[in-house]
């Protein structure tokens, strides 16, 4: 029997970087709002001191940030013919553990959106036709407009702190020659920190797309090019490029993180309690099932607590916040035979290529120098800055060298045929090590009918709850996509004139390769959108079905973006925080009819 | 043995090595040292280090008979050469024993809940129920009864060019292993064979901070501020979380 707890406003589910703006702003609203984590309390100390922090063993090799698979992970599958199995080690992807989330362990490169990418369907159908989108592929509009976010993107980069340089503000070219994006889009105010310093790799990436009549700009970072301090009064001291970023608590205070960002600002208001290793299995609903009455979770001792409340707001990771909807009844589940539902639905991810450049020993790339947020890109191949139509593909994608800082155990890599050990592989560590240029294709990735979640039949998590199943491929247009940008990417890479290259890319009929780094960025499952058939939540992340519930992050993105995915996620969440506080909490109901 | 027990012969050696360094003793990110003293012996190109004394070390997990393969194999895995002290010099099997005694050795890091299907798609990562320690048993068991039945010697007790001929076999697959695919076995030792020759001394490994040195890893500086936009060689001496410095 579960121990019953007072009722408070506002339940948050998750302390990332979601959980913690929703946690800011309905605060500052003035509700009672305790936030659940699953994981430990973290945070710069003990976490992230130095020196102990600077250990790649412990760290990024061992995962000691990263979400704790024994207890709790994902199956998957490549189809639905397939039996799903475990994924019984990270590899593809590295969610968080504890109190920040991946937000604490993420390198900070803070991208807004491409304005196409908030209405893809209707953008490609605009230019290319409707049938120039492939049958199977369920791209969408997410029903919001950059021009409606962009006072969210904007304040997220003041609560960031995020360094970089603006091509317009409100109209006007600011960043020609001084390394803008010519093809961002406006602003209504600069960066607030001046872009960081580039690393020699980025710089010969630079020389060398510039050569090709490519665009380079400065990565947007929220890393700090210098001491800020932001809208919360929290302060960030100047990155040093330690080279110990992603994986990583940062010890200089230079990474944005919801605990360096916005924690100490909810640490001084009473109205706000955190509980860590507060593990929710449900959301409670009434008999209606319209309507929530707040979350049950297991507490460290292994208690079952139920916490009543009047909004409940699932902010946990991708994954788990469709999880935690299909496991509590709130929406339809998705079947991918039918096609209906909508609970699963939509679950992409990043579509990544990546050209690995070597030089001789006059070049000093010195790759163990590195900010997680800083490089050199270009744009000239994202969203749908160039013509489509030759290539039958949809989506694009940034290209940068964004050197995170790569360390010995992990980072090592050779020319290709270099063997995997003896005194060939000793010598090639040595000569290589810091002259080589790693460089990516950070590819948008689609969403398809046949790429979808929902619990698995047979494997269960720690507490006997079903895990969640991933049915997920490459699909011909991701492959497409990928051989069209690594090919690009190459000419970038053999435009630095280096004595050999590596090219890391897609193979025709390449299934997705669970052990194999990806990226983190999974979105989907319980997206957004205008048609309640369709979508999970309407445009204000509200769930269509259970109106107390929204339900912010990466899982309403309906596709996978070319930019990286945490600067919409915090733009939309202050989107929906903004409709909580202004609309819903002086009528709460459906901000939006079905 | 604590480090600070007079008669540690890892502390001996630091000891002998730090008088070797006139102006430095301990430089971590040079809190408390003067730049003047930090620039005052730079180098130019990664250097071949001294080789760190053997050690007295006593594996605690592995058996006099493991413990001899494991150091035959890491001494082959990353040879001395040349370029400097290879795995055994640098302490990597001391490291992988110290490693067989945390969480991730059990496979305590691991989803282990069955059923597990160990003829799954490689797409789909790991699906055996084997932990390293298991892989370790099963696999420095499995190929030293193979050169026991080939050559009537174990693993440890053949030549250097015969155990490299071995070792590309087992990474190769080419020997067939009741107890565990050969290749499973052959990327943990390399994995952790690398761990031991790159990770931060801390651990147990890499001694003296040979591996780093090698290849040009300054360890635990952490502080590049000065050296982001510089096209020359980095010029000092990797540091350690314990301050030593290389």
């Amino acid at each position: 029997m579960a121990n019953v707890l007072k009722k408070v406003d506002a339940v948050i589910v998750g302390f990332g970087w979601a959980g913690a703006i929703m946690a800011k702003e309905l605060t500052e609203a003035g509700l009672q709002v305790v936030a659940l984590e699953r994981g430990p309390m973290q945070d710069t100390y003990p976490e992230g001191s130095y020196p102990q922090v600077i250990d790649e063993l412990t760290y990024s090799v061992r995962k000691k940030l990263f979400v704790d698979v024994s207890k709790e992970t994902v199956t998957i599958r490549h189809s639905v013919n397939d039996v799903a199995l475990p994924n019984r080690q990270l590899g593809a992807f590295l969610p968080g553990k504890g109190v920040g989330g991946a937000g604490l362990h993420w390198s900070g490169v803070h991208f807004r959106v491409d304005p196409i990418e908030l209405r893809m369907r209707s953008h490609y159908e605009e230019r290319y036709g409707k049938a120039f989108i492939p049958e199977d592929m369920t791209i969408q509009d997410f029903g919001v407009t950059y021009q409606e976010l962009e006072p969210y993107f904007d304040f997220a980069e003041k609560v960031f702190g995020t360094s970089g340089q603006a091509w317009t503000v409100n109209g006007t070219v600011v960043g020609a020659g001084k390394g803008g994006n010519p093809y961002a889009a406006d602003r209504s105010s600069p960066f607030p920190l001046p872009a960081q310093k580039n690393v020699v790799s980025a710089k010969l990436f630079e020389k060398a797309a510039t050569s090709l009549g490519y665009k380079p700009y400065n990565l947007p970072s929220a890393n700090t090019s210098g001491p800020y301090t932001n809208p919360y009064g929290a302060q960030m001291g100047p990155c040093n490029f330690c080279g110990f970023c992603s994986g990583y608590v940062c010890y200089m205070y230079s990474k944005a993180s919801p605990n360096v960002n916005i924690l100490p600002a909810l640490r001084q208001v009473p109205n706000f309690e955190l509980r860590a290793n507060a593990h929710v299995l449900r959301v409670n609903l009434d008999d209606s099932k319209r309507n929530a009455t707040g979350v049950t979770y297991i507490d460290a001792q292994g208690r079952e607590v139920e916490q009543p409340a009047d909004l409940v707001i699932l902010a946990a990771f991708q994954f788990n916040n469709v999880r935690l909807m299909l496991l509590s009844g709130i929406g339809k589940p998705y079947d991918p035979v039918k096609n209906e539902g909508v609970v699963g639905r939509n679950f992409a991810y990043q579509n990544m290529g990546t050209v690995k450049a070597f030089f001789d020993k006059d070049t000093y790339t010195n790759n163990f120098i590195g900010a997680g947020g800083n490089g050199i890109a270009i744009d000239d191949f994202n969203a749908d800055n160039f013509d489509h139509g030759p290539y039958g593909f949809v989506g694009g994608s940034p290209m940068w060298v964004n050197q995170a800082g790569s360390r010995p155990i992990a980072g090592i890599a050779n020319p290709p045929g270099t063997p995997a050990w003896g005194s060939a592989w000793k010598k090639a560590t040595a000569d290589y090590y810091t002259h080589q240029v790693s460089m990516d294709a950070h590819g948008a990735h689609q969403s398809y009918r046949g790429n979808y979640l929902d619990l698995d039949p047979t494997y269960r998590d720690a507490f006997g709850q079903p895990l969640l199943r991933m049915t997920f491929d490459w699909q011909e247009n991701d492959i497409k996509m990928n051989q069209f940008m690594v090919d690009k990417l190459s000419k970038v890479a053999q435009a630095m004139n280096p004595k050999s290259i590596a090219v890391l890319g897609k193979k025709v009929k390449e299934h997705f390769n669970t052990a194999s780094y990806q990226t983190t960025h999974l979105n989907g499952g319980a997206i957004m959108g205008t048609d309640p058939k369709t979508s999970a939540l309407n445009r204000y992340l509200q769930s269509w079905d259970v109106p107390n519930v929204f339900v912010p992050g990466a899982s309403a993105f309906p596709q996978g973006l070319g930019y990286n995915p945490t600067g919409l996620v915090a733009a939309l969440t202050y989107w929906s925080a903004r409709a909580i506080r202004e609309q819903y909490l002086k009528n709460p109901g459906p901000l939006v009819q079905a | 043995m604590p480090e600070h027990a007079p008669d540690n012969p890892r502390r001996d050696f630091l000891r002998k090595t730090l008088t070797l360094i006139p102006v430095v003793t301990v430089a971590s990110t040079g809190l408390g040292v003067g730049a003047s003293q930090l620039l005052a012996a730079p180098q130019h190109a990664p250097k071949v280090p001294a080789t760190p004394p053997a050690g007295h070390y006593q594996p605690t997990f592995f058996t006099a008979e493991e413990w001899a393969f494991l150091q035959a194999a890491v001494a082959r895995i990353i040879p001395a050469d040349e370029l400097g002290p290879g795995a055994l010099e640098a302490g990597a099997a001391e490291f992988i024993d110290r490693q067989m005694n945390t969480p991730y050795a059990t496979g305590a890091q691991w989803y282990m809940q069955g059923p597990f299907n160990a003829d799954a798609a490689p797409e789909l990562g790991y699906q055996l129920q084997l932990s390293p320690q298991q892989i370790y048993r099963l696999g420095i068991a499995a190929v030293d009864d193979w050169c026991k039945a080939n050559s009537g010697h174990v693993f440890a007790a053949q030549d250097s060019a015969t155990r490299d001929r071995i070792l590309a076999k087992v990474e190769a697959g080419e020997l067939v292993f009741d107890a565990l695919p050969a290749k499973l076995f052959f990327s943990l030792l390399v994995q952790n064979t690398r761990e031991g020759f790159f990770c931060d001394p801390v651990h147990g490994g890499n001694k003296g901070m040979v591996g780093w040195t090698q290849i040009g890893f300054p360890g635990a500086r952490a502080d590049f501020m000065d050296w982001v936009e510089r096209n020359e060689p980095y010029p000092f001496p990797a540091v350690s979380i314990r301050g030593e410095r290389a």
